[in-house]
């Protein structure tokens, strides 16, 4: 089974409004050849869930935004980007605030088929406003949802061919919870190697996540 | 030495031999450069590194390395990277000895506000909530007052908080506060500041430990 496709062949599996998780801690570990691929196909109203959006100026997910393609933003932390900022003030862009630990537990969740959690993140606070509250051991913890993605993109460092992956120092941050939880999983490896040459200890996305693998460039 | 510096340096007396530490962005950050160098001390930063080493040369970065706040480190020897989900399950499961974050406000109950400013725009939290809700123990380094002079540690938060009743020290340029069962105790006060005059600019209520010392900087 060959899952080696070109970008622009991976990217065609997303659908106007689609929910999207894209990997990185701001630019770092996010695979922007698969967002340039996104900026060049046809397609509105996406959902998209990653720690951040982009960088102002139109870079990684900034270049998405800016085409008016994204509806909505799940994440941690979007002040980084005024383009952002702008939007969300325009009315243009709803966005849903998420503790940056419930965000990779729920999508770590959502990869492992776990209904819900409780937290003890955020309760007693805005962002646990309208979630159910329990008191567990004495504290209160907050009750969260998986996130699962119709498609996430992923960013490794090396792929074999069958899809397991490897992953570069604080490059690896969201991107195996995503690649966990994504119902199509897409991967921009700087390396695709012959199956063997990943020593199967050191594998820490086994293949089963994995749907496509794009050759990427160097980081 | 400036009063940033000076809380560094004091915050940084407060970390043990083989303590995982945290630092968030601002003041906490400089608390690196005071690590006492005969512990062996474990940096931890949420995106997914154990052992944070020093600053790299601007010719030495590896632009996959960084810190939470996305600048340029290096990893020390010994030094693991791991996924988001597993550094927070790091820091939920306490895991991590001690968190160093900055605040906005601060309740005498231990109440820390420090992600958002009512009437401004409320779009990044990161991961302050659960820093706070899962470190074993929180200290909170920040000046005594705001820029503009405002009181900032209060009776109770006017911001909206970032987690009930957690912090477990308080160190400004002027004192240090612990937070036992609910309540706020001085446990020392820099000797160019008085009881009369600290009162003046700290809102909240405060018992006055029965061991207060003067400010620990040497």
């Amino acid at each position: 089974m060959n899952k080696i496709v070109s970008a622009k062949e991976a990217i065609a599996h997303i659908s106007d409004g689609h929910t999207v998780a894209v990997g990185g801690f701001g630019l770092v570990g996010c695979p922007l050849l698969l967002v340039d691929a996104l900026a060049e196909h046809s397609v509105s109203g996406l959902t998209i869930i990653s720690n951040n959006l982009g960088e102002p100026g139109g870079k990684g997910l900034g270049k998405i935004l800016v085409q008016n393609k994204i509806a909505k933003a799940i994440g941690s932390y979007f002040t980084s980007n005024i383009d952002a900022v702008r939007y969300v003030n325009e009315g243009r862009l709803l966005v849903e605030l998420v503790p940056q630990g419930t965000l990779s537990e729920r999508l770590r969740a959502g990869g492992a088929g776990i209904g819900g959690f409780y937290t003890k993140t955020s309760a007693g606070t805005l962002l646990a406003n309208g979630k159910e509250t329990r008191l567990i051991n004495g504290e209160d913890y907050v009750l969260e949802f998986p996130l699962i993605p119709d498609v996430s993109l992923i960013k490794a460092k090396k792929a074999d061919q069958l899809g397991n992956l490897v992953f570069s120092k604080t490059a690896r941050n969201f991107n195996p919870d995503m690649a966990r939880a994504g119902k199509i999983t897409i991967v921009e490896a700087e390396e695709i190697v012959e199956i063997g040459e990943l020593d199967p200890e050191q594998i820490v996305i086994p293949h089963l996540f994995v749907d496509f693998i794009v050759k990427g460039g160097n980081a | 030495m400036n009063t940033r510096q000076k809380i560094a340096i004091r915050a940084a007396k407060e970390i043990k031999n083989g303590d995982i530490v945290n630092l968030g962005i601002g003041i906490p950050t400089l608390v690196a450069d005071y690590l006492p160098p005969d512990r062996e001390i474990f940096l931890h930063t949420e995106n997914g590194l154990l052992g944070v080493g020093p600053t790299p040369a601007e010719n030495e970065v590896d632009p996959e390395i960084i810190n939470a706040g996305k600048l340029p480190v290096t990893a020390n020897v010994g030094a693991s990277y791991f996924s988001s989900s597993e550094s927070f399950g790091m820091i939920r499961g306490g895991h991590v000895d001690i968190a160093i974050l900055g605040a906005l406000q601060i309740a005498e109950n231990g109440d820390i506000a420090n992600w958002a400013i009512p009437g401004k725009d409320i779009l990044g939290v990161g991961g302050a909530m659960d820093l706070v809700a899962g470190a074993k123990k929180v200290i909170i380094t920040t000046q005594h007052c705001s820029k503009n002079g405002d009181a900032k540690i209060l009776k109770s938060c006017e911001y909206p908080i970032t987690a009930k009743g957690v912090a477990s020290l308080l160190i400004t340029e002027h004192a240090v506060f612990s937070f036992i069962d609910g309540k706020m105790v001085l446990e020392e006060l820099d000797e160019e500041m008085s009881l009369e005059k600290l009162k003046d600019i700290t809102p909240s209520e405060y018992i006055i430990s029965s061991t207060l010392t003067s400010y620990k900087i040497n």
